[in-house]
């Protein structure tokens, strides 16, 4: 990530005139901002068919920003129409044409990324420095991938016997719904847009409640790029639209990434319609600093302590927030003693400031969710030993949902250690040996990422192959380069992502069984 | 039978208590279930009653308003130590959630139990 943001933030032609972007729709912003946005649905804007809308919050300030189409379930019938009318035509398209229309969004992201950056930094209250560095880069270099991909992806043919071949074709699966999560609206929407498209899939595409129009936004980059109908995109409450997406029987697969209840509701569904599902559902990442890291006080080190530090990158809503800190007893006081000095110097304000490191919680229900995290830690008895309260920024961030970087020490036992609390809250405790350390690090529902960090490399190998998560850092966190495959064990989920393998998942296999013998089988 | 009561698993807020009669009254019996995990997780979902198949290892934790309060197997075991108090905030809900009313969600606080009540507790397991 280091090496990422030098090349971003570091870089003038990309930075802001006045060291902090101007809001969107403001004079000189680079966001332009209209009052209203209705639904992208067949390459063109659709107002909801009951003509409703809901005011978008901005979790910067607190404050109503525009409004979306509040989508009903004959809205999705709409969508599904558009997609639909355009699947037939998409999925004929020829590889070369795919790609290059998946090179062009890349094309597209890459040249408004700065304009994008800032419309999801608003949207999100994540810090535009990340936005800039590592969400919209990465969403870029996804569609690449994909284009790439699928141009590289070959079927196989097996020689049964010398008159009989067995083909494989990928052929699309047809309409894909997806349920995007907020805390990445871009990137997590091109995560699943990529592999859908480059199979030849048309897609629905429902965003998070928190966090519908950034994707708006891409939607009117993309009207002249992407034909009409095969990205479609609705915004609305989740009880209805979700649901209606999700249960249709006109789609062939659904994606959703989100919290458990709601996954095996999505699993639910696609039974009832004999559908395929993938579902990521979070995780409780513990993060394992052996002693051996602190043998020199080098780059590694540095890196080591950065590394604790992630778990407030994006707030802490991510999926795989390194959330649990298991550090070696022996260097504890040491190595803590580092990581709260780098913490202390974490900037907390305007996430269009690039020099805020931290910055907003993605909606009031989210902030109210961390300080019962916290409340129900200090019960059990976990020890503050950083932040641990709202942070009032003043002026017109007061309103705003901002929360100190904290840090709870306390036993794996703890509701604290347990739950993904979705915020800039680390759990902290220390371990004896590699044996309890990796106890640790499995005792939990979850198994979607993990860190582990030491300069033995057996170890860490061993360390990494133990550890029941789809996902070990080694070495580092928080990377999520376009090849590495993405997704959970145990609770975590079902499925993969951010992989060739995702255009298997997003594509039926055809078997064509052919005879080139012209003698009779001799039953009959 | 003379011992200490048994304390409930999930108490209602009065508003909680509210908001669920207004939501029964205007789409019929619901249900709740506990979620955990990514983003709105470890939030309490309303579902209208039967929308979400309780499967056989789930765990009734209470009966709240009249409605029926599950948990995971799995997440119960991590859970069981605390009292959730079924509460009502502002905010559209951000998963699948029924709303608890205009512009309100759900949500759960958390609160440990005591040495008296985990030893009531232990003689009243949860339905499973």
């Amino acid at each position: 990530m280091t090496d990422v943001l030098d090349i971003e933030v570091a870089g003038e032609a990309t930075g802001p005139k006045n060291g902090v972007f101007a809001a969107p729709g403001q004079p000189g912003s680079v966001v332009t901002l209209l009052p209203r946005y209705e639904n992208f649905i067949g390459g063109k804007w659709v107002a909801p068919v009951r003509g409703e809308y809901m005011a978008n919050v901005s979790p910067v300030n607190g404050k109503v920003f525009c409004d979306v189409a509040r989508s009903t379930a004959e809205d999705v019938e709409l969508a599904l129409d558009a997609a639909h009318a355009a699947r037939k035509a998409w999925g004929e398209t020829s590889l070369t044409e795919r790609a290059a229309v998946l090179n062009k969004i890349a094309d597209v992201i890459e040249a408004n990324l700065q304009m994008l950056a800032v419309a999801e930094s608003w949207e999100n209250g994540k810090p535009v420095r990340e936005t800039l560095a590592a969400d919209i880069p990465l969403a870029v270099d996804h569609f690449r991938y994909f284009a790439g991909a699928t141009r590289s992806l070959e079927g196989r043919s097996t020689e049964i016997d010398k008159d009989t071949v067995a083909y494989h074709f990928h052929e699309p699966l047809g309409v894909i719904g997806q349920i995007i999560p907020f805390n990445f609206p871009l990137l997590m929407a091109a995560w699943k847009i990529a592999p859908a498209l480059a199979a030849g899939n048309c897609t629905v595409v429902k965003p998070a409640s928190p966090t519908p129009w950034s994707i708006l936004k891409l939607a009117e980059l993309l009207q002249d790029v992407v034909p009409p109908g095969v990205l479609n995109i609705i915004t609305g409450p989740g009880a209805e639209i979700g649901k209606a997406l999700a249960s249709s029987p006109r789609i062939a697969k659904i994606g959703f990434t989100g919290e458990t209840t709601t996954g095996r509701l999505i699993m639910q569904y696609a039974a009832q319609n004999l559908i395929p599902s993938t579902v990521e559902l979070g995780g409780k990442s513990p993060n394992i600093f052996f002693a051996d890291v602190m043998d020199a006080d080098d780059d590694f080190l540095d890196k080591a302590i950065e590394g604790l530090v992630l778990y407030a990158f994006n707030k802490g809503e991510v999926c795989t927030c390194p959330s649990r800190a298991l550090i070696e007893e022996s260097i504890y006081d040491r190595f803590m003693e580092r990581c709260l000095a780098r913490i202390e110097k974490i900037t907390q304000g305007n996430p269009l400031d690039p020099t805020t490191m931290l910055g907003a919680q993605v909606s009031k229900q989210q902030m109210e969710k961390i300080t019962s995290y916290v409340e129900i830690g200090l019960l059990e008895g976990a020890e503050c030993l950083i932040g641990g309260k709202a942070a009032h920024l003043g002026g017109d961030l007061e309103n705003g949902y901002y929360f100190e970087p904290t840090i709870l020490k306390g036993h794996n036992k703890m509701r604290v250690f347990q739950e993904e609390i979705f915020g800039p809250v680390l759990a902290v405790t220390t371990f004896k040996d590699e044996a309890q350390a990796l106890e640790i690090a499995n005792d939990t529902l979850y198994g979607l990422g993990a860190g582990v960090w030491t300069r033995d490399g057996n170890r860490a190998y061993r360390m990494g192959r133990g550890i029941q998560a789809g996902r070990v850092w080694t070495n580092c966190y928080h990377l999520y380069p376009a090849g590495a495959a993405f997704g959970g064990y145990k609770i975590s989920g079902v499925g993969r992502e951010n992989h060739q393998m995702m255009l298997e998942h997003y594509s039926q296999t055809k078997n064509l069984l052919v005879s080139y013998s012209t003698k009779p089988l001799g039953f009959f | 039978m003379n011992r200490s009561p048994v304390p409930r698993r999930v108490q209602a807020t009065a508003a909680a208590l509210g908001a669920i009669a207004r939501v029964v009254a205007d789409v019929g019996p619901v249900m709740f279930f506990q979620s955990g995990g990514c983003c709105d997780g470890s939030l309490p979902l309303c579902f209208r009653d039967g929308e979400f198949i309780v499967g056989d290892h789930d765990v009734k934790l209470d009966t709240v308003g009249g409605c029926s309060f599950y948990i995971d197997h799995r997440q119960f075991e991590v859970w069981k130590h605390t009292q959730i108090i079924l509460d009502v905030s502002e905010g559209e809900p951000e998963g699948f959630s029924l709303a608890a009313g205009p512009e309100c969600h759900f949500v759960i606080r958390s609160r440990v139990f005591d040495a008296d009540e985990l030893k009531a507790l232990a003689t009243s397991p949860a339905d499973s």
